[in-house]
């Protein structure tokens, strides 16, 4: 058969697997690793809800080969709460915000969210959408799913998203270029 | 769906990916960051007997200034092109334009020299190249060469590399001061690709334009450059400029595509539209770079 043996560490546990090339890393998550918390939805890239970190990165696992993450870290949904039944500031805002119905986009944008607050603590409501866009939930209206990142970013800065203006905004500094 | 089984090559040198490529003959196919080829693949729409994946040729991912171009690697990720700050500073167009590319899980994938190959109409960086008179670098078995962006499309999704060919780089001319650029596109939702879009740029000296480019994309089988326009835009006083005007007589010599996404006389209105505005923008970029 044609397998490749690959070693990936999966919320900092080793896990190996031997796998066929044409097997997404989605399906390598759900069936060899059995961690069936990462969905797939579309399994071409539209709607979000395949969403892991991939070395940190938030990246759709529908569209990379489990063979491409051989030796690399992955964070899914079942490795975001702090353990012992809690849940984490961001799962627990879906909660009280209504983010979720049905709850089956809900570990692509609990990832996403992550993601994107790691990077940009401090978000105004368009970079919170635009942070979004590549997630589709049939359910919520999305309403409540920005409500709920709008409570992270006030749990954990004190303020108000928005409050400052994000460093993506300024522009940037113009240089001298060469002729 | 599920793919259909392929072998797997993870070269780990271009050398290695090319002798890859080649011992594979038509039935291989480059693997990039696979954010246009896995879905294809999902969807069966195609099937190769391998791939190769690029993903581990660490000498493709870079960012580096020679002379008066920054050359970016063919690997290098969106995202990386989206963060860069020597990059924002040199060639501005392309953090805008890269912002308009997906999502951010589609971006921290999705490469380069991927986007470039794949030519899809309707994608931001081959304008980009286009516009801004970029030249890419490829290499097969009989060694590298250099293409013109103006020569790399042929049709839609369709280059001028042979199969056997590797995109290796791109090299973006970065414009002299008193340049301003801008990219304006309308896209049904945020992250699709552009139902139509347009980069404008423009270099002023004294006042006057001495350099111009337009390249559209979403309105043909590939991007598009409008030669004879820029040309009337050469020597003119920048106040004199009317942008809406020049937007509509653009518009009238386009011929857009009509299906499902928006008709023939939609794509019209809106890129008189869009020039308008994207070469506003950029008049006021480049004039306030030449007063700073
Ligand atoms: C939901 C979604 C939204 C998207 N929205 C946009 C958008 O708005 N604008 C946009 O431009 N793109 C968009 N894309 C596509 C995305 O930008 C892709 O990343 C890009 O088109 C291809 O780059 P890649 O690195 O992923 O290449 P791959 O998918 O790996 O490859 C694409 C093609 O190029 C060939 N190729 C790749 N690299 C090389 C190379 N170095 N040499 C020779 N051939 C090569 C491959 O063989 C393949 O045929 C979107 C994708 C998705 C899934
Ligand atoms: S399952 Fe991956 S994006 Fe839909
Ligand atoms: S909660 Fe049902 S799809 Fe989002």
């Amino acid at each position: 058969m044609n397998e490749h043996r690959i070693e990936i560490v999966v919320n900092g546990r080793k896990r190996t697997a031997s796998v066929e090339p044409r097997k997404v890393l989605a399906d390598v998550l759900r069936e060899d690793c059995e961690l069936t918390g990462t969905h797939l939805g579309c399994e071409h890239g539209v709607c979000g809800a395949c969403t892991v970190l991939v070395d940190g990165d938030a990246v759709r696992s529908c569209l990379m080969f489990g063979v491409q993450a051989d030796g690399a870290e992955v964070t899914t949904i079942e490795g975001v709460a702090p353990g012992g039944g809690e849940l984490s500031d961001v799962q627990a805002a879906f909660r009280d915000c209504h983010g979720l119905q049905c709850g089956f986009c809900t570990p692509g944008f609990v990832i996403t969210v992550r993601a994107f607050l790691a990077e940009n603590p401090r978000p105004t409501d368009a970079e919170i959408r635009s942070a979004l866009s590549g997630n589709l939930c049939r359910c919520t209206g999305y309403q409540g799913i920005i409500a709920a990142v709008r409570q992270v970013v006030r749990q954990r800065t004190g303020l108000p998203p928005g409050a400052e203006p994000p460093a993506s905004d300024i522009r940037p500094p113009s240089v001298p270029v060469a002729p | 769906m599920k793919p259909a089984p392929f072998a797997y090559e993870a070269p780990t040198t271009v050398s290695e990916a090319v002798d890859c490529l080649a011992s594979h003959g038509e039935e291989a196919k480059v693997l990039a960051g696979g954010q246009s080829l896995v879905p294809v693949l999902a969807l069966r729409l195609a099937r190769y007997e391998a791939l190769v994946d690029l993903n581990r040729v660490g000498e493709l991912d870079y960012v580096r200034r020679e002379g008066s171009t920054m050359v970016i690697g063919a690997m290098t990720r969106q995202a990386t092109i989206e963060r860069d700050p020597t990059l924002r500073a040199a060639i501005p167009v392309l953090r805008e334009a890269t912002r308009l590319i997906g999502h951010p899980q589609i971006r921290n994938r999705g490469t380069l020299g991927g986007s470039v190959a794949h030519g899809d109409p309707a994608a931001e960086y081959p304008a980009v190249a286009l516009a801004t008179d970029a030249t890419i670098t490829v290499i097969g078995p009989a060694g590298p060469r250099i293409i013109e962006a103006a020569d790399l499309y042929d049709g839609p999704m369709s280059t001028t590399l042979a199969e056997d060919e590797i995109l290796t780089a791109v090299a973006f001319p970065v414009w002299c001061p008193g340049s301003g650029f801008a990219v304006r596109e309308m896209a049904r939702r945020e992250g699709d690709f552009a139902t139509v879009g347009v980069i404008a740029g423009v270099t002023l000296a004294d006042d006057r334009i001495s350099r111009a480019a337009l390249a559209l994309f979403g309105v043909g089988a590939t991007p598009m450059r409008f030669r004879q326009l820029e040309g009337e835009l050469l020597g003119a006083d920048f106040l004199a400029v009317d942008p809406t005007d020049f937007g509509e007589t653009l518009a009238q010599r386009l011929d857009p595509p009509n299906d499902v996404h928006a008709s023939t006389a939609y794509r019209t209105r809106v890129a008189a539209r869009l020039v308008a505005e994207a070469l506003d923008a950029a008049l006021d970029t480049a004039r306030q770079e030449t007063t700073s």
